[in-house]
């Protein structure tokens, strides 16, 4: 099973590393990772999602907790939390219907198209994952020359926030 | 006034009460050393080699229960330290590592003798540090002290760029330290502790499991309470030897590979097994699924981590053992066993840890000599192997911190440096360091300290010419095919000994050992007992590897 876990570190260089590295060691797989400032100075957040049953996800939020440079680990539970990721998608459109068929596929998906030549076209899209795995499949056919993802991020919805959500099982 | 880094470095130690340091000077710390020269109350002591350094801190504490520390030079000197902190986070051991590092404007130019020490230092120590500013580096070391000894100690390394060594600011310690991301929680929630209780006033066959974390938590009178009151047998990990009486008719000795059969045997037919401070390491464990296949287990840890990691746990308490054992003390009800402890009475009787005690000097006969000798009151440091084990099995430890051994990483070398940590702790105790041929010569070059410092204690090696170990399990598991485990080469320990200036005593006879052991035990030096004994002796029983821990060889 596929979790979202929240986490705060402190903001230094090496944190990055510090955190990914006990993924490697531990054996957990790290499905996707992002990470920016946060609304408090010196403070991060990551959003990682990492694949296993639910004793996996036990041994991650233990140990991350153990961390003394980890402030707050939470695991996000799908419906109760937004959760988006936005993607770069670059296509060849080097015909008129083809550029015609990708613009209507960038309408239904509320897609923005970011930049653009005769030869490609650059699509910007975000969601949740599956809209956005939904979008680059369909967009496969055209000819996908690259794409980025940033990864899932998620806030748990309502008043709660990371330091008032229970623990899962709490 | 302005203070140099330096300065500040050893301000703080002071302000930690640290007394002694061990380490190796070199480029990227001599700042430090310069400092140090004029501190007359730290002492450095200076081993021969980085490794000793770290588990001379690491003896120093186990010994203790204070903070170690050591000190070395950027790149060699601080990737000499990793085995020693590895080993010291396997068995959670409090201690500070300082390395020097190259100026912080080198830093990521390959510059001489630069290394990345926290990178490499990440997975083996419970936190670690790059002073980048001399500003900061107060309250780095005193978080640093902080985080090594609460909670589940362990050690913390800090880096400490050269520039950043010379560097002045104004010193002030700080009183209060905020670290937001470290609240080990200290009290086990008491709905938990009263399940606990219930379940003891349930069992029938109820089994204290104690490990390394009641020596920690000083949870030693605690636990004796707790057996006494409800009449509840006890075995020990080997990181838990001496946190509960040996000699105690409620004692089973340690359980596991290399355990006593009557542990093994009744941890397999209890019906509760109340864990305290342990972490059901493979060891101790064997084959997962039969462990405590019966019982229902009450696990009390103060690392989360722990509980549920390898066994499922019926009651998790997260608590600090001696907190916690205080109020289940209250909760249990006065209880006896008979049944039980008859049964139990039985298993001793019938299988007994047992050698061949015959005409031939054999290893296990060495410790139950120096246990007479010493009266169960010395501190033994071991190194890593059979004698290691023997060690275990054979010296009836009644109280805390008097085995000191690598438990978690199984470190050979550990044994002569720990013990020259150990006995810089504890100057008016008795410590004997009990090492085999192999891992003597992983850190021999220790000795210079117990001579240049006129420690006195005694080294007893059983010197079986042979890895010992691995040879038994080559003996066992791989056709008795000796790959490259007999010790040939190795030196005459006793003119090693005197080449070095200091007394040995070699021994082949069974005859000649006690005898020995009262010339080395009256002498007040630093003496090594080199004991000559049969190469193919095997510590038993054991539990080959994968199998459950009631099926051991070498038990009728
Ligand atoms: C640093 C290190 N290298 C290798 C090993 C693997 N090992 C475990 S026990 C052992 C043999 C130890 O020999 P010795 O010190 O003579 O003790 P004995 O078993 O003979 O009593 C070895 C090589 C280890 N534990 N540590
Ligand atoms: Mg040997």
């Amino acid at each position: 099973m596929r979790h979202t876990i929240a986490v705060l570190v402190k903001d230094y260089p090496g944190i990055l590393a510090k955190v990914a590295s006990l993924f490697t060691r531990r054996g957990f797989n790290i499905e996707s990772l992002a990470v920016g400032h946060t609304e408090e100075n010196g403070v991060s957040r990551m959003t990682i999602v990492v694949e296993g049953d639910e004793k996996v996800l036990e041994q991650i939020t233990k140990q991350l907790n153990k961390l003394v440079d980890v402030f707050k680990v939470r695991d996000l539970q799908a419906q109760s939390s937004v959760e988006r990721e936005l993607a770069l998608i670059k296509v060849s459109t080097n015909s008129l219907p083809v550029q015609s068929e990708v613009i209507q596929l960038v309408d239904i998906f509320r897609a923005k198209i970011v930049d653009v030549n005769n030869q490609i076209m650059t699509i910007e899209t975000t969601g949740v994952e599956d809209k956005v795995n939904a979008l680059i499949e369909l967009l496969r056919p055209f000819g996908i020359k690259e794409v980025v993802r940033t990864g899932k991020i998620a806030l748990s919805r309502g008043s709660k926030d990371i330091f008032t959500l229970k623990k899962t099982g709490e | 006034m302005k203070l140099s880094g330096a300065e500040i470095l050893v301000q703080c130690l002071k302000k930690e009460g640290v007394d002694v340091i061990f380490g190796v000077p070199g480029g990227a710390i001599m700042p430090v050393y310069d400092i140090l020269y004029s501190e007359p109350s730290i002492k450095h002591i200076l081993t021969r080699h980085e490794q000793g350094a770290a588990h001379a801190a690491d003896g120093y504490a186990r010994a203790t229960g204070k903070v170690g520390v050591c000190l070395a030079t950027s790149g060699p000197g601080a990737t000499n330290l990793v085995t020693g902190l590895a080993n010291a986070y396997l068995d959670s051991v409090p201690i500070v590592a300082f390395t020097g590092q190259v100026s912080t404007k080198l830093i990521g130019t390959d510059a001489f003798q630069e290394v990345y020490i926290c990178g490499i230092t990440s997975s083996i120590t419970k936190n670690n540090y790059i002073v980048r500013r001399v500003e900061e580096l107060a309250e780095i070391i005193k978080e640093a002290f902080y985080i090594a000894k609460v909670g589940r100690p362990g050690p913390v390394l800090v880096d400490l760029p050269k520039d950043v060594q010379l560097a002045q600011t104004n010193f002030e310690y700080p009183d209060k330290l905020k670290v937001i991301g470290y609240n080990p929680t200290y009290d086990g929630h008491i709905k938990q502790i009263k399940m606990a209780a219930q379940s003891i006033e349930k069992a029938k066959r109820p089994i204290i499991l104690a490990g390394g974390g009641v020596i920690i938590s000083n949870a030693s009178s605690e636990l004796r309470e707790l057996a006494l009151k409800t009449s509840i047998p006890v075995t020990t990990t080997l990181m838990g030897l001496g946190s509960f009486p040996e000699t105690h008719s409620l004692s089973l000795g340690m359980l596991g590979m290399h355990g006593t059969p009557y542990a093994n045997y009744a941890i397999s037919d209890a019906d509760l097994i109340i864990a305290l401070g342990v972490r059901f390491d493979d060891r101790i464990t064997g084959k997962l699924s039969d462990f405590g296949a019966q019982a229902k287990v009450i696990h009390v840890d103060i690392d989360p981590a722990e509980i549920g990691k390898n066994i499922s746990v019926d009651i998790p308490i997260v608590g600090d053992l001696k907190k916690v054992l205080k109020r289940l003390n209250e909760a249990v009800n006065k209880k006896e066993h008979k049944t039980w402890l008859e049964k139990i009475k039985e298993w001793k009787k019938k299988n007994p840890l047992k050698y061949k005690n015959d005409e031939i000097l054999r290893p296990q006969y060495i410790i139950e000599k120096v246990y007479e000798i010493t009266e169960g009151k010395a501190v033994i440091v071991t190194d890593v192997g059979q004698h290691q084990m023997w060690s275990a099995q054979y010296y009836q430890y009644t109280e805390p911190r008097t085995f000191i051994s690598s438990g978690g990483l199984g470190t050979m070398g550990y044994g002569l440096p720990a013990a020259i940590g150990a006995k810089f702790g504890c100057p008016e105790k008795k410590v004997v360091c009990i090492s085999g041929d192999g891992s003597f010569q992983m850190n021999l070059q220790e000795l210079a300290i117990a001579m240049g410092h006129k420690l006195n204690f005694v080294v007893i090696l059983i010197n079986n010419s042979y890895l010992g170990m691995v040879r038994q399990w080559q003996e066992l598991f791989f056709k008795k095919r000796y790959a490259s485990t007999n010790l040939f080469g190795s030196p005459d320990f006793v003119k090693l000994v005197e080449a070095y200036g200091g007394t040995a005593i070699r021994v082949s006879k069974k005859q000649e050992l006690y005898p020995a052991l009262n010339k080395a035990f009256s002498l007040n030096e630093f003496v090594l007992i080199d004991c000559l004994v049969p190469e193919e002796e095997n510590v038993s029983p054991i539990v080959p590897p994968g199998a459950s821990i009631s099926e051991m060889l070498g038990v009728d």
